[in-house]
């Protein structure tokens, strides 16, 4: 048997069962990280606790590893994994508004359910405004046509892209993970140090 | 934060388990995680009950009534099983309570305000990028996706940018 299963080959009822088991892992391991909370995540931004990037940059690399492994083996065909498409200026400005706004909110859309979830009412406030944003922006997607479908690049990976093997670019990412984790660990002994200072 | 409340995981440990559940959606759902999906899918379905004919002629929004119903929709029951993981999560960890949780030096109405605002910031981000740090970050980086790569890049570097502005409020 080759994973994944097309979807349409099991039930719709089985599909959302799935979808049920793997939101309450995703949302558990969130809040076993702290990421519910507003001032642990923003910690990442003012260098003060690196937990953000320790646990996206260790889950992607996992995850990739993974799926490397498991394609390689054959047990896993990667064609049957939905890659997200890319649209290059879109992306890149949505990004830059969304980052923003996420130093503003201090909590990210997944992590502002769990923070609502767990009785936290500036988590509730996030998710509220960010229902309202995507509503409005959503309508008013029609006025900007252009720009939103410009830059369509299709489901492109960056192998592909650089012209080099697959195993390269997950070796370079795992790799610069974990210089990213030495790094981390350097910024917040730093940074604790000077708080101390500071305080003496 | 109480006497009650248990210490948070280690990041690292937390990060390879949240990696395990990414992957095991890859094999056997065939796809990733997502969070601004649900979002989408719950405003193109308001928008659909108050003026159809706008939310059928609507590029972005007809995409996300696929489903043909909220509770039909992956990634809504993904995101209603988030909140009751970490829900379950908090509460064996004491760590469930009513709170408005913010910096040292910043009050309760600018937090919520800030929140709301930075929000819909974020929601605007999401519709132009296609998805948010789980869809986009999370996922489209594990499968090494050019966008979602240049979606983080952009990002972390604009919340960098606001945080140093903002720093005095967080610590």
């Amino acid at each position: 048997m080759i994973a994944p299963l097309p979807l349409d080959a099991t039930s719709r009822s089985a599909s959302l069962a799935g979808a049920l088991g793997v939101g309450i892992a995703f949302g558990w391991c969130l809040e076993r990280a702290g990421l519910g909370s507003a001032p642990k995540l923003m910690g990442q931004f003012t260098l003060r606790d690196m937990t953000v990037l320790k646990v996206m940059f260790s889950a992607i690399v996992t995850a990739m590893l993974g799926l490397f492994w498991l394609s390689w083996l054959g047990v896993v065909d990667l064609s049957h994994v939905a890659v997200p498409p890319t649209f290059i200026g879109p992306q890149i400005a949505g990004g830059i508004v969304f980052g923003a706004g996420m130093a503003l909110a201090g909590l990210c859309p997944g992590t502002s359910c769990v923070a609502a979830a767990t009785g936290r009412l500036d988590g509730l406030t996030v998710a509220a405004g960010f229902f309202a944003g995507v509503l409005v922006t959503g309508l008013a997607v029609p006025l900007m046509a252009n720009f939103y479908e410009s830059g369509a690049r299709g489901a492109v990976a960056l192998p592909t892209v650089l012209g080099v093997a697959q195993g390269t670019v997950t070796f370079v990412v795992a790799a610069g993970a974990l210089v990213a984790f030495a790094l981390a660990g350097r910024v917040e002994r730093a940074m604790a140090e000077r708080a101390r200072k500071v305080h003496s | 934060m109480s006497a009650r409340e248990r210490a948070y995981a280690d990041p690292y440990l937390a990060g390879v388990a949240l990696g395990l559940v990414l992957l095991a959606s890859f094999v056997f759902m065939g796809r990733g995680l997502g969070a601004s999906g649900a979002f989408a899918t719950a405003a193109a379905t308001t928008v659909q009950r108050v003026a159809p004919a706008v939310a059928s002629s609507n590029a972005f929004l007809a995409t996300h009534l696929d489903a043909g119903g909220l509770l039909r929709d992956w990634l809504v029951v993904e995101i209603l099983g988030v909140m009751i993981g970490g829900w379950c999560s908090a509460a064996l960890a004491g760590r469930l309570a009513v709170r408005v949780e913010r910096g040292p030096h910043a009050g309760v109405s600018p937090r919520l305000w800030a929140a709301g605002a930075g929000g819909a910031v974020m929601g605007a981000g999401a519709v132009l990028a296609r998805g948010c740090t789980s869809g986009q970050a999370l996922t489209g980086g594990a499968l090494l996706s050019v966008g979602a790569w240049l979606f983080i890049a952009a990002a972390f570097g604009a919340a960098y940018v606001v945080a140093f502005v903002t720093r005095g409020s967080w610590t």
